[in-house]
């Protein structure tokens, strides 16, 4: 355990770094990138004192860190508001499409799931699983658009993006949601096919127990450890693929604060963006690990 | 059946791309009077916003995109196949070191390390692949150091090293030739995911800059104009799932034939 937690606080710090670093990875003169070559010197140097580049690196860091230490993240130099502010409007967005994503995911995949192992063998199973192997490769810059296409341009019956109304966020949320549930189908599936063959299942259903009453009550049960690990694991990259699917429907969220502060040259900001999604995967991740932990009797006395 | 289907698509691109470079089909070449028209018998996939022919560009910005793959792939598998090869056979502090760094770049979900080096580098294709090649060299590196720490303590390795072998004998003889049939493998799917990183950072805008085509900046066109010419859209969806079908089908049916059972983490 303390490993684990050793090891959680050298990723946190190795992420600190890295996105302490990128700013220092701007070809040439960050100031002058930002500013633009028309900026005057005395704005320029403004700037370069607000961002505490005119220190040493090592100064630099220590600053950065205590900033970030007292939820400071630095102004954003487009509009001028401390970047904490643009946060707590656009990540609660962003939360709420990840959190609607994964009950999309978590609704979709896991009875479908059981449908093909139930089905195990039959062509409604061979249907499930290669649909969901070959969907789940497609990125979600492709089947946002295919999506709009079909629900809010041929059908007309879904806004075609923003934020609007509250069936604005049913497009992203599948567009975000769907890889999820083909993997969650795939999870389901095997984790529950092997569960069947336990002996426990056996003896339930000697008990005389409905099948249904096996399944639901018994062998989904037992199935569930690793389908929860699987959900904690993507909701990490629901928050990273927030990014794309943001853009396509401008839902107005960090990816999309992310995506407009990389086009207006607006570093701080897409440095904050980048270090709290990391940081949210990162956190989610450990989270996982914890409960999957405490879940599962067999991990947690270290067998 | 599935397997001819995905080698099949892989031949009709390629042989696409040669048709169209041998034809001198010009990405952007301009015409005024067929902007946004759908498919026609001098434009057989239509035409995009500027009057370009959208099959030039499809063609053209499959070569850019693969271009870009071919050569990430081949930076990132030097790299981290290296520096797998180093953690896993000197194991220890040198190991405990390189890890905790690959654990670092896992630790940015999906894209998002690759949108941060491309947003701080600025757009353009060296930067693009810069970018992609500064996260992708991960996979490599935990797959051979895994391996390589099997594979260090077998018995002909052992036998090897009793024998005075040298280190770079070692790993390039004796360990490094075993793990070639499971590097394909991974270079294959890596394949796929660097085309579709491309494509995801040209549809954000931080890659392949006009007037170069790219199918991720087609898309956003497509986007874009998808009320006024769907078909635009449509097309090079499907282009894309053809291509990212066949080559991911391609990959499992190599898995199959090279007998690798190992699943790439």
């Amino acid at each position: 355990m303390i490993k684990r937690v050793l090891s959680f606080c050298t990723v946190v710090f190795g992420v600190l770094s890295l996105t302490f670093l990128l700013i220092h990875l701007v070809p040439g003169d960050p100031v002058e990138v930002m500013l633009g070559e028309s900026a005057s010197l005395a704005d320029r140097d403004v700037l370069r004192a607000e961002l505490g580049l005119n220190q040493s690196v090592a100064n630099q860091f220590a600053l950065y860190l205590s900033r970030l230490a007292h939820a400071d993240f630095g102004v954003s130099i487009h509009s001028k508001t401390p970047i904490i502010e643009l946060i707590k409007t656009r990540y609660p967005a962003t939360l709420k499409l990840a959190l609607v994503a994964l009950l999309i995911g978590v609704g979709v995949g896991v009875p479908l799931g059981v449908f093909a192992a139930l089905k195990a063998g039959h062509w409604q199973d061979l249907v499930v699983t290669i649909v969901s192997v070959r969907l789940s490769a497609m990125p979600a810059f492709w089947l946002g658009p295919m999506l709009m296409l079909i629900f809010a341009v041929w059908l007309g019956c879904l806004p075609v993006s923003g934020m609007d109304s509250p069936s604005s966020i049913i497009l992203p949320a599948l567009t975000l949601g769907f890889g999820l549930s083909a993997i969650l189908t795939r999870m389901t599936r095997t984790s529950l096919l092997e569960v069947l063959n336990e002996d426990f299942i056996r003896t339930a259903r000697a008990k005389g127990l409905t099948e249904r009453q096996v399944i639901l009550r018994h062998a989904l049960r037992a199935a569930l450890l690793p389908i929860i690990t699987i959900v904690g694991l993507q909701m990490g990259s629901l928050l990273a693929g927030t990014v794309i699917t943001e853009t396509i429907f401008s839902w107005d969220g960090i990816g999309r604060l992310l995506v407009e502060s990389i086009e207006k040259r607006d570093y701080p900001v897409t440095q904050a963006c980048v270090l709290l999604v990391a940081l949210s995967y990162v956190v989610v991740n450990a989270l996982t690990d914890l409960l999957y932990r405490l879940a599962d009797p067999r991990i947690r006395l270290g067998h | 059946m599935i397997k001819i289907l995905a080698y099949g698509i892989l031949l009709f691109w390629l042989l696409a791309v040669v048709l169209g470079r041998l034809f001198q089909l010009d990405p952007n070449q301009i015409d005024l009077n067929a902007i946004l028209h759908t498919p026609s018998a001098v434009y057989w996939l239509g035409n995009d916003d500027l009057g370009r022919s959208i099959l030039a560009r499809l063609l053209h910005g499959v070569e850019v995109s693969l271009l870009v793959a071919l050569s990430v792939t081949a930076v990132t598998m030097t790299v981290g196949v290296l520096i797998g090869l180093l953690a896993g056979f000197y194991g220890g502090r040198v190991d405990q070191f390189l890890m905790q760094v690959t654990d670092v770049f896992l630790a940015f979900p999906g894209i998002l390390l690759a949108i941060a080096f491309a947003a701080v580098l600025g757009p353009g294709l060296l930067n693009l692949m810069i970018a992609l090649s500064l996260t992708g060299w991960v996979s490599y590196a935990r797959l051979t150091r895994g391996q390589t720490l099997s594979l260090r303590d077998r018995q002909h390795v052992l036998a090897a090293l009793s024998l005075g072998a040298s280190v770079p004998r070692l790993i390039g003889k004796h360990i490094l030739p075993l793990l070639t049939s499971l590097l394909v493998v991974e270079a294959t799917y890596s394949l796929a995911s660097v085309m579709i990183a491309e494509a995801s950072l040209s549809f954000l805008g931080l890659g392949i800059q006009a007037p170069n085509a790219s199918w991720g900046a087609m898309l956003r066109d497509g986007v874009r104009y998808m009320l006024v010419a769907p078909h635009y859209v449509l097309i090079v969806g499907m282009s894309l799932m053809s291509l990212i079908l066949a080559i991911n089908l391609g990959g499992d049916s190599l898995r199959d034939h090279l007998d690798v059972r190992q699943e790439a983490d």
